[in-house]
């Protein structure tokens, strides 16, 4: 006494193509909608715009060539505190250097120390979360509780402590965000993994007998790494903050490099008489960081099939 | 739930143990030895081989952190290296700063949060929507420190509304109750105390608040169309009920479980916030102080606030936990895995 | 007569263009009658409902026509004056019972919010017709079940409580849409019976929307068939049933399987699909799925004809008087099988 309404066949065997697509397609598929999403487009504008200034001043820096309207840790104190104006569009500092071009030079540290601290929590983060991921039992229960256990102190503090074991400076910095990170990629690994391992697929190459270091670098991988695409896009945003915090607080970049976030920190006692000092480099920031988080808030609806159709 | 809840609280002595060791073995067996910098530079041997053998940093590594947690078991978590007070008078003097602090900007994180996140998931894609998703983009992007320096160099600088730094002005600090000034000095009736407390209070918790405020937003928006888009709403608007009242007490109401989740991993991470905003602010409170002892060394005031704050963090995932109950008839605890 | 729809057409603006889910229907409820709407998902018949109730949701709207309550025009009044009738004079149950229910409240505060909005009597009053009503619609131990919360209920126990809260204020016309297609057999004859007893008891009306011509043959006293936001026959459930005239009525006939019919005979299928609503033939809607497709089919629209109290939307009846017999109903054409169809 049925007569069910029934979807046509040609749509089913499209849903069924799509749960065995393979991971290239997907990344493939990810960034056809990623290129429809206008804010994502302008947070990669952005970014290629910020990595074309670092490249240009980083080659032209090796090349021993002044590209910068001025040397950016070129000291002029008869010329400090001065306002912007027609020659220095963003003003002097305390020690009468020009701010415009230290903000452009200072775009290669950030993103430098962007890439690299992410670089390694990736690395580690990945590795840790696919083992525990894969293996379970034991394995997965001490990682993850060591994880557990970082991700409970702030990552400020944490970062701070590694700073005062490993000392000053912009390499270890790096090595401090980056590590203060892993737990977060473990994490998100480790939850991929577990899903994509029940899949068919892997089921099946198991039953097949293939390696384990293959399957998950031949099956597991690739079907987790959109969402590490993305992971990591975020975590260079949040890298970048941290980096600013970080030289804020004295501990990253040392003098005379210029860092945003140093160049804030050294500034801040002449909030009230020079505030011009203190606005350029948070904006410089700012605007790093919203690119991109555009970027990677964009390629998680592209991976996201349910918030595509919001 | 109560056999639930000692099972959570269990939980936290391994949570704890581990916690420490990490701190211990960043601060006591990675780093550089504290004694030339707790003594100076000048000290010479003898002094500092007599305060070695004082703070115990002769025994071996693992005797040193057994005597420890020996210690922090009978509730003595050691003298600052420096003060030579013990440690929980130092947290206890500087905490409710920071917990006050932390407290009225998850408030404002959270009122300002659900209520734009409300108004833009029921408004989608209006103007509204997008300023707000707009502002909480920015929110996120924000360094925390130099929304700090703005709102300082706007309020204090250029319309001189309220004060950069401190918490109150030293003659109207209230009697002591219970730490936090905006309690102590209502209970004490002391409005003019209360007044001066609310502005220092405002611009440092509204720095803090942004960025939980924007994640809180999208949060909101994020579970509110979702939660719209459900049946049970259509349901509720064909009884003919105001749509305000379907809005806040069936779809906020049913979209809320997201929503605290985030809040309660917020309250955990303001506390990091803190220690960017204190010093911004000159907020005399743990966290500016951490990083203070942290780069001197003072390896037991360090221990004692992770450990503190690692307890907090840990407490407000199971408070959370057990609000998801009240939240959702539908969650049992005994089936849960813990 | 207690609802009069007219000229009602409710579109959906997308991207890709407008989709007419309802074009330009008219039909008319009495006090007390049920008449169902029948048709394949995407024919407009929840969009109907919906129109109705003032509960389209957007990129949704009324593009035209009147929806007269008692006279009134439901489409030109404030959402404040809907809001009253809303619930209280009209009352709508859905499709899903098991998501249709608020998981976080009570079933009696569900119910309860209904009756306090509608009617000016004290919470303890409103706690004991929330019972009355639980009982009524069949819920065993009603006062201690007021107190469960959805998820601790069955598909039918839900849409018992569904009912409950739509016939709590007593209304004249209550819309069920689908309101047994989630439900197992035996449950489905039970909610059935619920409601013709509950019309039988409230003297209300209702508006049955379904895709089961069973469900129809037993519950409803007059039907509509849509096809594709159109109108395609109304007739009383008897003639229907014993002589379908249009086409596809007696394609949606053929394809129910009958427990009595012991032939080898594979079930029959419309074939072919429905048309995609931003593409649509230009003739009739179903021509291209039709076994009776003429040239002129293709080309023009039928209009809605009416002939000895029934109508329908077809060219075989252009011309001819009734009594011609129009096309068989126990003839299915075997060839017409293949091809996959929306109906199996």
């Amino acid at each position: 006494m049925k007569t069910k309404d029934n979807s046509n066949p040609n749509e089913n065997s499209l849903q069924a193509a799509e749960y065995v697509e393979k991971p290239e397609s997907q990344l493939k598929v990810m960034w056809e909608t990623l290129r429809q999403n206008k804010a994502a487009v302008v947070g990669l504008i952005i970014i290629a715009f910020l990595v074309l200034i670092a490249l240009t001043v980083w080659v032209s820096e090796l090349m021993g060539k002044q590209i910068l309207p001025y040397d950016p840790n070129y000291s002029d104190m008869s010329n400090a505190f001065t306002p912007p104006n027609s020659t220095h569009w963003f003003g002097t500092d305390q020690l009468g250097r020009d701010m415009f071009s230290r903000i452009l030079d200072g775009t290669k540290i950030s993103l430098f120390v962007g890439v690299a601290a992410v670089a390694i929590s990736l690395t580690i983060g990945v590795i840790l979360g696919a083992i525990a991921g894969y293996r379970g039992g034991k394995t997965d229960t001490i990682i993850m509780r060591v994880m557990d256990m970082m991700l409970a102190i702030p990552s400020i503090l944490l970062a701070i402590a590694f700073m005062a074991a490993l000392g000053k400076g912009l390499d270890k910095a790096i090595i401090a965000i980056g590590l203060v990170s892993i737990p977060e990629y473990a994490r998100i690994v480790r939850g991929s993994i577990l899903s994509v391992k029940e899949n068919d697929f892997v089921q099946a190459a198991k039953v097949i007998g293939n390696k384990s270091s293959r399957i998950i670098y031949k099956h597991i991988l690739p079907n987790v790494i959109s969402v590490i695409v993305v992971r990591a896009t975020l975590g260079i945003s949040s890298a970048v903050l941290d980096t600013a915090a970080l030289g804020f607080l004295g501990l990253g970049v040392q003098p005379p490099f210029a860092e945003w976030g140093d160049m804030l920190g050294r500034a801040r006692g002449f909030i009230f008489t020079a505030p011009y000092t203190l606005i350029f480099p948070g904006i410089a920031i700012t605007i790093t960081v919203l690119a991109f988080n555009l970027l990677g808030d964009g390629l998680r609806d592209a991976i996201d099939p349910k918030s595509r159709i919001k | 739930m109560l056999k639930y809840i000692i099972k959570r609280i269990l939980m936290l002595i391994p949570v704890l143990i581990g916690v420490s060791i990490i701190v211990f073995l960043i601060m006591r067996v990675f780093s550089p030895d504290p004694a030339p910098i707790v003594l100076g530079q000048h000290a010479t041997q003898q002094t500092v081989e007599a305060w070695r053998q004082a703070n115990g940093l002769n025994d071996p590594i693992y005797l040193q952190y057994f005597n420890y947690l020996k210690g922090a078991l009978t509730g003595d978590l050691g003298t600052s290296y420096y003060t030579k007070t013990s440690v929980t008078k130092e947290i206890f003097t500087r905490f409710p700063a920071t917990i006050e602090l932390a407290l009225v900007a998850i408030v404002l994180a959270s009122l300002f949060g659900i209520i734009i996140g409300v108004i833009s998931a029921v408004k989608k894609n209006s103007i509204f929507d997008n300023a707000g998703m707009l502002l909480a983009l920015v929110g996120v992007s924000m360094p925390i420190f130099w929304l700090g320096i703005l709102l300082i160099i706007l309020f204090s600088g250029v319309l001189h509304w309220l004060p950069s730094n401190g918490r109150i002005d030293p003659l109207l600090q209230p009697i002591r109750v219970t730490g936090f000034y905006l309690v102590d000095s209502l209970i004490t009736g002391n409005m003019d105390s209360f007044k001066d407390a609310l502005r220092h209070i405002i611009l440092p918790a509204s720095a803090l608040a942004m960025y939980s405020m924007a994640i809180i937003t999208r949060m909101t928006r994020s579970s509110m169309l979702d939660t719209l888009q459900q049946d049970y709403i259509r349901t509720a608007r064909a009884k003919g009920i105001d749509e305000s009242r379907v809005i806040v007490r069936h779809a906020l109401r049913n979209g809320l479980i997201p929503i605290i989740t985030v809040i309660g991993l917020q309250l955990g991470s303001l506390l990091g916030g803190a220690v960017l905003t204190e010093t911004v602010f000159s907020w005399p409170g743990i966290g500016a102080y951490t990083v203070a002892c942290i780069l001197k060394s003072d390896f037991p005031v360090v221990q004692g606030v992770v450990l503190l704050v690692a307890t907090i963090f840990v407490l407000m995932n199971l408070l959370v936990d057990v609000i998801y109950g009240f939240l959702d008839p539908r969650i049992k605890y005994s089936k849960k895995e813990v | 007569m207690l609802l009069e729809v007219k000229n009602l057409s409710t579109e959906f603006k997308l991207k890709r263009g407008i989709v007419k889910a309802v074009d330009n229907i008219s039909f008319t409820i009495d006090k007390g009658e049920i008449l169902a709407i029948v048709g394949e998902s995407g024919s407009g018949k929840s969009v109907t409902s919906l129109s109705i109730m003032g509960l389209l949701q957007k990129p949704g709207r009324i593009a035209d026509g009147e929806i007269l309550f008692k006279s009134q025009d439901l489409n030109k009044m404030s959402k404040k004056e809907l809001k009253k009738i809303r619930g209280n004079n009209i009352s709508m149950i859905f499709q899903e019972p098991m998501t249709s229910l608020n998981p976080v409240w009570r079933i009696k505060d569900q119910i309860m919010e209904s009756i306090m909005t509608h009617m000016q009597i004290s919470k303890k009053e409103a706690l004991a017709r929330t019972i009355e009503m639980l009982d009524t619609v069949g819920i065993p131990s009603a006062a201690q079940r007021a107190n469960d919360f959805p998820h601790q209920m069955s598909g039918g126990m839900r849409q018992r409580v569904m009912t409950a809260m739509a016939l709590a204020c007593e209304p004249e016309l209550l819309i069920a849409d689908e309101p047994t297609t989630a439900l197992d057999v035996t449950i489905q004859a039970q909610i059935l019976e619920l409601l013709y007893r509950m019309r039988e008891k409230f003297n209300m009306a209702v508006l049955l929307i379904t895709h089961d011509l069973g469900v129809v043959s037993e519950a409803a006293d007059r039907v509509i068939v849509m096809y594709c936001g159109k109108i395609v026959e109304e007739a009383d459930v008897r003639s229907l049933f014993e002589r379908p005239l249009h086409p596809y009525t007696v394609g949606l006939l053929q394809s129910i399987p009958q427990i009595d019919d012991d032939s080898d005979e594979r079930l029959y299928m419309i074939k072919g699909m429905v048309p995609n609503p931003l593409n649509m033939p230009s003739g009739c809607a179903f021509s291209d799925r039709c076994d009776h497709s003429m040239e002129r089919c293709t080309k023009e629209i039928p209009e809605l004809r009416e002939m000895s109290g029934r109508k329908v939307r077809c060219f075989l009846y252009e011309s001819e008087s009734i009594t011609c017999g129009g096309i068989s109903a126990t003839s299915p054409s075997v060839g017409a099988m293949e091809g996959g169809s929306a109906i199996k």
